[in-house]
């Protein structure tokens, strides 16, 4: 065998292809599930009356799927727009914060002028106005990566807490609604977006379904997402290729806050109509463990924010009926994100063909036949 | 792979027991047989050259022999005593010292510190019997070190001294020299084979690990020949010592390629018609317009590398101009200043006449400006993508390869074939991950990306480093094939031999400032030797 094809040999043990990708989804998911039954267990509640009341409040009544489905919305856009700079190596850890001066602006500027617009038109310049304001929080983070190479994950969240602040002082402030609650002014009768025929499903799910595509497209298809993978596998490279760097940092954190600021738009127009002060559904941080599990691939998280949905409606209402605080499927979105980081180590170093397990332990099994491999 | 291990000549069995005696060491790594049953035998007074191409396993039998790796299967015996190595300590506690290829020695520190370090029993320092210990070894080299000046202000042969006193510090039976001479001048070489030779006498065992020809028949007693983790041949003292160089770089081709008469011919070294197409250029440049021009350029250095300081010539379209100097000394913000990534803070760059200074990396390649990286695998390729779209990163964007924004992938994969076809890239197919390559093909790649699409000036940093014999001169013929088209090309190479053999003219880059330029001619090496010399002395 030539030199050129030894060298070039794969490794079979390599988990590729989509059984192995998939593996690497739900092995974390089913590790996540059997420890957070050991949990319950231990708390002394049923773990399995516990997943029959998730699926069934999350999936088998009808109710309650709409209900999934349109939780998915968010969710989606949230995840897409983390996805969009994850893949360029950008941390944008600032989620919240865009999300809420999107969703302030939305609910506490959007009540008051949505009557007076003709209603697509006014739906879809509300959603534009949300983009660009979330998106315009990613500025200063995104400026200072790309001129002075600071640190994004401190800056995006720091401005994160920034933005939340700025978003609850404008409810309570300027865009309160006159009520006596700090809350803005709702949604007027029937300027809220419209209902799937027969459903409670707004048609910001729809909406959110066709942008998520798009954004895959964009990814895989265009001298953009070509442009962010490479600055997402190695900056040098990057630079070496002739690529506009700070530039890219800048319109890659834009979009991805965009994104973002497109998911308050769809809760606020589809869902609440309002928002009430120091509302913060805290986005940003559930997905991120979401989006790795897809691969930071925009298609393969479609199914995990379906999951997610079915997550949140169903544990809403299973937390409830085993009498635990609603905050205790968060405990299993941590594990999932714990195992799924075993799951990558362990499936990178089998790639590598490098051992697993810790060294004191391989020493106690026999040795490997030294023969194996290529025989030159 | 024919007659792997008939042996020229027999090799003489001393009538002392060998100082290292290796057999039947096989070591396997994913994929590839690095090592397959190679047994050898190192005796006391004599030098014994490991020759053979990069790959061909020789690092790796040394890693396993100074204890960083354990063979899979065979045996290792020390004067005649079998033992297991078990780690770089067990290797020095039982004599085996070993130099390697890049220097490990810390420049902040004085040499009597760097010795020290790590070789000091117990936490006091015993300064005073280091001293004493780095005066006699000193005395067994032939050479004067000054035990308190800082490693850093040392000349490479110098600094190289103080390797080899570090790896003869624990009465070192065995001494392994992993590619010592990349970067030696001529007049480094003749003073560390003096070095060698006063060594032997002493009764050490030396491994000589090269993959240079004529140094494994100047400096070797005797001679092993690796190829493809394999013995493939030995020539023992009886053949080194009669014969012309000649006829013996023949025996050792013979024995290196078998019956493979079209490889023997590539290796640079074996050809006697590039003095004449030397000769040939230097009319050709005669009156050739000038396609780069640097004035004063000035550009910082990064992670505790020099950066450039006033650095001006000129080259012409058709010319070679090689840039000498030891790694460190501001090569790399050399080559990133003229290829933009690094932007000079003083001076101007011109590239046919108009100015580039304040161009992006992107504009600059429009207008031919290339540059083939030294860092294949971090800079030059995105490993994970295919050796197709590899061909392609630096136009993204571009028609055909995306139209209207959309990839284009079929365009994408006929360019990809027709340049693997052309550059001679092995690999599976265009879609395979270009990271699963070997380095000789990722370089292949490269080359096939920068020279394709109307290069005007092309740098080359470090165009042949860490490739096989083969791969390497398909790598300059490539360069000199760009040259005669009339691009101007820049080599950086710390490798002397190479900037000798490609070069027109050589630049001697040191602490950042180019200290001289040489014209290629049968002096040249001295020349650029002395200026080395010269630029180290006066910094």
């Amino acid at each position: 065998m030539s030199e050129a094809a030894g060298r070039t040999a794969v490794n079979p043990r390599r988990a590729d292809g989509l059984i192995g990708r998939i593996g690497l989804a739900l092995g974390p998911i089913l590790l996540a599930f059997l420890t957070t039954a050991v949990l319950l267990a231990i708390l002394g509640r049923d773990p399995v009356a516990f997943y029959r009341d998730i699926l069934l409040a999350g999936v088998l009544r009808p109710s309650g799927l709409q209900d999934s489905i349109t939780r998915m919305a968010p969710v989606l856009l949230v995840g897409a727009g983390l996805i969009v700079s994850f893949r360029a190596s950008l941390w944008n850890l600032g989620a919240d914060g865009q999300y809420l001066l999107a969703v302030a602006f939305v609910a506490g500027v959007g009540s008051r002028v949505i009557g007076d617009l003709p209603p697509v038109l006014g739906w879809v310049v509300l959603a534009v106005a949300a983009m660009l304001i979330a998106g315009a929080w990613t500025f200063v983070p995104a400026l200072l990566k790309a001129r002075y190479g600071l640190n994004e994950i401190v800056t995006t969240l720091m401005m994160s807490f920034i933005g939340i602040a700025i978003a609850n002082v404008l409810i309570k402030g300027p865009l309160k609604g006159d009520e006596m609650v700090p809350q803005t002014f709702v949604y007027p009768e029937g300027t809220m977006l419209w209902d799937l025929p027969g459903t409670t499903i707004h048609v910001g799910v729809v909406a959110a379904l066709v942008v998520v595509v798009l954004v895959h497209l964009v990814l895989t298809r265009t001298s953009l997402g070509t442009r962010l993978d490479v600055l997402g596998a190695n900056p040098r490279a990057a630079v070496h290729m002739g690529i506009d760097v700070p530039r890219l940092i800048v319109v890659a954190f834009f979009l991805s806050g965009a994104l973002i600021g497109l998911a308050a738009a769809s809760d606020i127009m589809g869902i609440f109509g309002y928002v009430r002060a120091d509302w913060d559904p805290g986005y940003g941080l559930k997905v991120v463990p979401l989006v790795f599990l897809a691969g930071l691939n925009v298609i393969a998280f479609i199914p995990i924010a379906a999951f997610f949905g079915v997550l949140s409606i169903g544990g809403d209402y299973a937390t409830r009926k085993a009498d635990l605080p609603s905050d205790f499927i968060l405990v299993f979105i941590g594990l999932l994100f714990l195992f799924m980081i075993v799951t990558q180590y362990v499936s990178a170093r089998r790639a590598r063909g490098e051992p697993v397990l810790p060294a004191w332990f391989r020493r106690t099994l026999p040795a490997r036949d030294a023969t194996e491999g290529d025989g030159g | 792979m024919t007659g792997s291990n008939d042996r020229i000549g027999s090799s003489t069995v001393g009538v002392s027991t060998p100082a290292v005696e290796l057999s039947g060491i096989t070591k396997a790594f994913p994929g590839v047989i690095a090592n397959d049953r190679i047994s050898l035998r190192a005796l006391r007074g004599e030098v014994l050259c490991l020759l053979g191409e990069n790959g061909a396993g020789k690092s790796t039998l040394m890693s396993i022999l100074s204890g960083l790796y354990q063979p899979d299967a065979g045996s290792i015996r020390i004067d005649g005593r079998e033992v297991r190595i078990g780690s770089p300590r067990d290797g020095r506690e039982l004599g085996i010292g070993m130099v390697y290829q890049h220097l490990s020695l810390i420049p902040t520190l004085t040499v009597l510190e760097n010795l020290m370090l790590g070789s000091n029993p117990g936490i006091v320092l015993d300064e005073v019997r280091a001293r004493a210990r780095l005066g006699d070894l000193a005395a067994r080299l032939g050479v004067h070190v000054d035990a308190d000046v800082r490693v850093g202000a040392l000349s490479l042969g110098q600094q190289q001294h103080v390797e080899i006193i570090k790896a003869l510090w624990k009465d070192s039976t065995v001494l392994i020299l992993d590619e010592p001479t990349s970067m030696l001048t001529p007049q480094g070489i003749e003073e560390l084979q003096k070095v060698l030779l006063g060594l032997k006498a002493s009764g050490l065992a030396i491994i000589f690990i090269t993959h240079k020809l004529h140094e494994a028949i100047a400096i070797g007693d005797r001679v092993v020949a690796l190829r493809q983790g394999r013995v493939v041949g030995e020539l023992g003292p009886e053949v080194l010592r009669t014969g012309t160089p000649h006829e013996i770089q023949g025996r050792i081709v013979e024995v290196m390629f078998g019956e493979d008469p079209t490889r023997g011919p590539q290796i640079a070294e074996l050809r006697e018609d590039l003095a004449a197409e030397r000769s040939d250029a230097r009319t050709r440049l005669e009156g050739s317009p000038e396609i780069l021009r640097l004035d004063g350029v000035s550009a910082p250095g990064a992670r505790g590398q020099h950066g450039i300081e006033g650095a001006t010539f000129v080259v012409r379209e058709g010319e070679v101009l090689g840039v000498a100097g030891v790694d460190g000394n501001g090569q790399r913000a050399l080559a990133e200043a003229i290829a933009g990534q690094r932007r000079s803070s003083v001076g101007t760059i011109h590239l046919g006449g108009e100015e580039v200074t304040n161009l992006s990396v992107g504009a600059r390649q429009r207008l031919g400006l290339r540059y083939v990286t030294d860092d294949r695998l971090h800079e030059g390729v995105v490993g994970r993508y295919a050796v197709g779209l590899n061909f392609v990163l630096k136009r993204i964007g571009d028609e055909p390869f995306w139209r209207k924004g959309t990839i284009d992938r079929k365009a994408i994969e006929t360019t990809a074939r027709s340049l693997i076809t052309e550059f001679d890239v092995r690999t599976p197919s265009p879609a395979t991950p270009i990271g699963k390559l070997s380095g000789g093909n990722i370089q292949k790649a490269l080359l096939a990306r920068e020279l394709s699409f109307d290069p005007r000036v092309v740098v080359f940093h470090k165009p042949t480093h860490g490739l096989d014999v083969k791969t390497i001169a398909a790598v300059r013929d490539r360069i000199r094939a760009l040259a005669a088209r009339g691009v101007g090309v820049i080599v950086i190479s710390t490798d002397l031999d190479e900037l000798i053999d490609l070069s027109d003219r050589v630049a001697v880059l040191f602490a950042g400032r180019i200290v001289g330029v040489v014209e290629n001619g049968p002096q040249a090496a001295t020349r650029i030797g002395e200026l080395l010399v010269g630029g180290e002395a006066a910094a």
